[in-house]
């Protein structure tokens, strides 16, 4: 990865942090047969941000994705891009726009029978660019994804997560507005994922690119995404900053995607846990923000000497926030001890919750 | 083998290559374009039309349906109308053409429709048109089966030649039939049968040869 390409070297100089909207959907509706794919979605995205769309498979968000550049057609509802509102757009008519933006896929989409460079040059052949213009933009973007050496290679010879760099240069090279990932990390392993993601990120930061992208993974919307929006049958369940849709997730479906991110009881705990009684209340404690750093217990314990013992969790960091979750385990001797705890806690804007009663604490 | 027999032989390779190639080309020129039509106007096609889809395969049916021998016969006027005789190599050329395009198109139909949809989706996400997906992707990304459908055709037309000679058009099955089993002359059917093998394989060969440089899958 080349970190010393400049921004004004690779287009479309970094914009002002100018509360611009790039993306605005009001109400998108999509049928398919019986099912709606898109049950109103009302979203919006602004210039420089990542937005984070997550849901199960068949959640919608595939069509909604495709929604934005006219791939697909939604029946009703506004959707602006750049302020224009496509929907009424013949494909014709769509065709200029699709160059403002960029798309990366799952499956890389590659032509197999192009080079690398004339992949990455494709969109720029389409925009009538003369050839030589074309593959001196096409290398240049080859740099800035770290692949200079491979310009002449075919796609079949590239690895994944190589065939996805060629995939993001090629989407740049029409010096979009707006980047569409669709599940572009979905087919490569976890390190390859990393590293594609901390491209975008880069490419975010220096050119100013507006990123949507749709996933089904929460480590892909933790590492890269400033905002996330969750998306289910069709509707989009909750939407806000991603540290804080960590630390306080509403809709069911948001914690369970968060289920294999964020601390959860252990099952051994779990499985014997009682609603009514037990020899130790079992309590989770959620905090986000500058009390996630920990020293919140040391002073729960001045104030309440043996009145807890940590049972699972830890301290996360996302955004630059602490993301905290924990379980703790409080002794119901003194029956009044959990309601001391609980309301310590609470007192300092943690989020605390009896989960039930462990019977067995050996 | 008499020198006369030789000459002939030679004769009617040259005549068996001559309606090979000229209905094979035109075949490919035809065909190509029909299977497009086929591949574009089909349900989810980049020009969906299904009435148009199901007129052009009705059509197409209609001759791979007629065997070769009728429609050698059925195209008489035709012939004469663009030949000016219903007789000789270059009259076989007009059947021989006729019914290779709609074989040749249903190939290439299915090359075409073997097209990743993804790589259609990209290039309509980058702003192209549906020439550019066609030029850009639909042909170049179906082109080694285009290539390996081509040779079949020829291989089939060499075939259907033989038929021709039905209408005095020469060439090799022809003269197999006349000298070979007619007159049987089995040297002259053993070596008709030789020269074919070598034609055949040897147009297979340079298929494949072909199909694998273009191929980069």
């Amino acid at each position: 990865m080349n970190s010393f390409i400049s921004a004004a070297a690779i287009g479309a100089p970094p914009q002002a942090a100018v509360a611009e909207e790039v993306v605005r959907l009001t109400d998108v509706k999509r049928q398919f047969g019986v099912t709606a794919a898109l049950d109103g979605v009302s979203l919006t995205v602004k210039r420089g941000e990542i937005l984070g769309i997550i849901g199960r498979s068949g959640a919608g968000k595939s069509t909604l994705i495709r929604c934005l550049n006219g791939l697909e057609r939604a029946d009703s509802g506004e959707i602006l891009i750049e302020g224009r509102d496509i929907t009424g757009l013949q494909e014709r008519e769509l065709q200029p726009l699709r160059r403002r933006i960029g798309m990366i896929f799952q499956h890389f989409n590659l032509l197999s029978v192009k080079t690398v460079e004339e992949n990455v040059a494709l969109p720029l052949k389409i925009e009538g660019v003369a050839k030589s213009e074309r593959l001196r933009r096409a290398h240049e973007l080859l740099d800035l994804v770290g692949l200079a050496d491979k310009a002449r290679a075919y796609p079949s010879s590239l690895s994944g997560g190589q065939k996805q760099r060629v995939g993001i240069a090629r989407a740049l090279a029409a010096r979009p507005a707006l980047l569409l990932s669709d599940e572009a990390t979905s087919a490569l392993d976890p390190e390859t994922t990393r590293s594609i993601l901390a491209l975008l990120k880069d490419i975010n930061r220096k050119l100013g690119l507006t990123i949507l992208l749709i996933t089904h993974e929460m480590e892909v919307v933790r590492g890269i995404a400033d905002r996330v929006a969750v998306i289910d049958a069709g509707r989009i369940v909750e939407e806000g900053q991603v540290w804080s849709v960590f630390a306080d997730p509403q809709a069911a479906i948001t914690r369970s995607l968060l289920g294999g991110i964020r601390p959860q009881l252990p099952d051994t705990i779990a499985g014997r846990l009682s609603p009514t009684s037990g020899s130790e209340a079992i309590l989770s404690v959620d905090l986000a923000g500058p009390q996630a750093q920990g020293a919140l217990f040391a002073e729960l314990l001045a104030v309440l000497p043996h009145s807890f013992r940590l049972v699972h969790g830890g301290i996360d960091h996302i955004q630059n926030q602490a993301v905290a979750r924990f379980f703790i385990a409080v002794p119901t001797r003194d029956p009044a001890l959990a309601g001391k705890v609980e309301q310590f806690l609470t007192a300092r804007s943690a989020r605390v919750e009896v989960l039930g009663y462990d019977t067995n604490h050996a | 083998m008499t020198p006369i027999m030789l000459e002939l032989l030679f004769r009617s390779l040259w005549e068996t290559v001559l309606m090979t190639g000229a209905s094979g080309l035109i075949s490919l020129v035809a065909g190509l374009p029909l299977g497009l039509a086929l591949v574009a106007t089909a349900r989810g096609g980049i020009a969906e039309n299904l009435w148009i889809s199901r007129i052009l395969g009705g059509i197409i049916n209609g001759f791979r349906s007629v065997p070769f021998i009728i429609l050698l016969v059925a195209l008489i006027p035709l012939t004469r109308l663009i030949v000016g005789t219903a007789l000789g190599t270059w009259a076989a050329i007009v059947p021989l053409a006729i019914a290779a395009t709609p074989y040749y198109a249903r190939i290439a139909e299915v090359s075409l429709r073997e097209v990743d949809r993804g790589l259609i989706d990209a290039v309509r996400a980058m702003g192209g048109n549906r020439w550019t997906i066609i030029r850009e992707v639909l042909v170049p990304e179906a082109l080694p089966g285009i290539v390996a459908g081509f040779t079949v055709t020829l291989v089939t037309l060499i075939g259907a030649s033989a038929m021709a000679g039905a209408i005095g058009a020469g060439g090799l099955g022809d003269l197999a039939i006349r000298y070979g089993y007619q007159r049987f002359e089995t040297n002259v059917m053993i070596a008709v049968v030789v020269v074919l093998i070598v034609l055949v394989c040897g147009i297979q060969w340079l298929g494949d040869r072909l199909v694998a440089r273009l191929d980069h899958r």
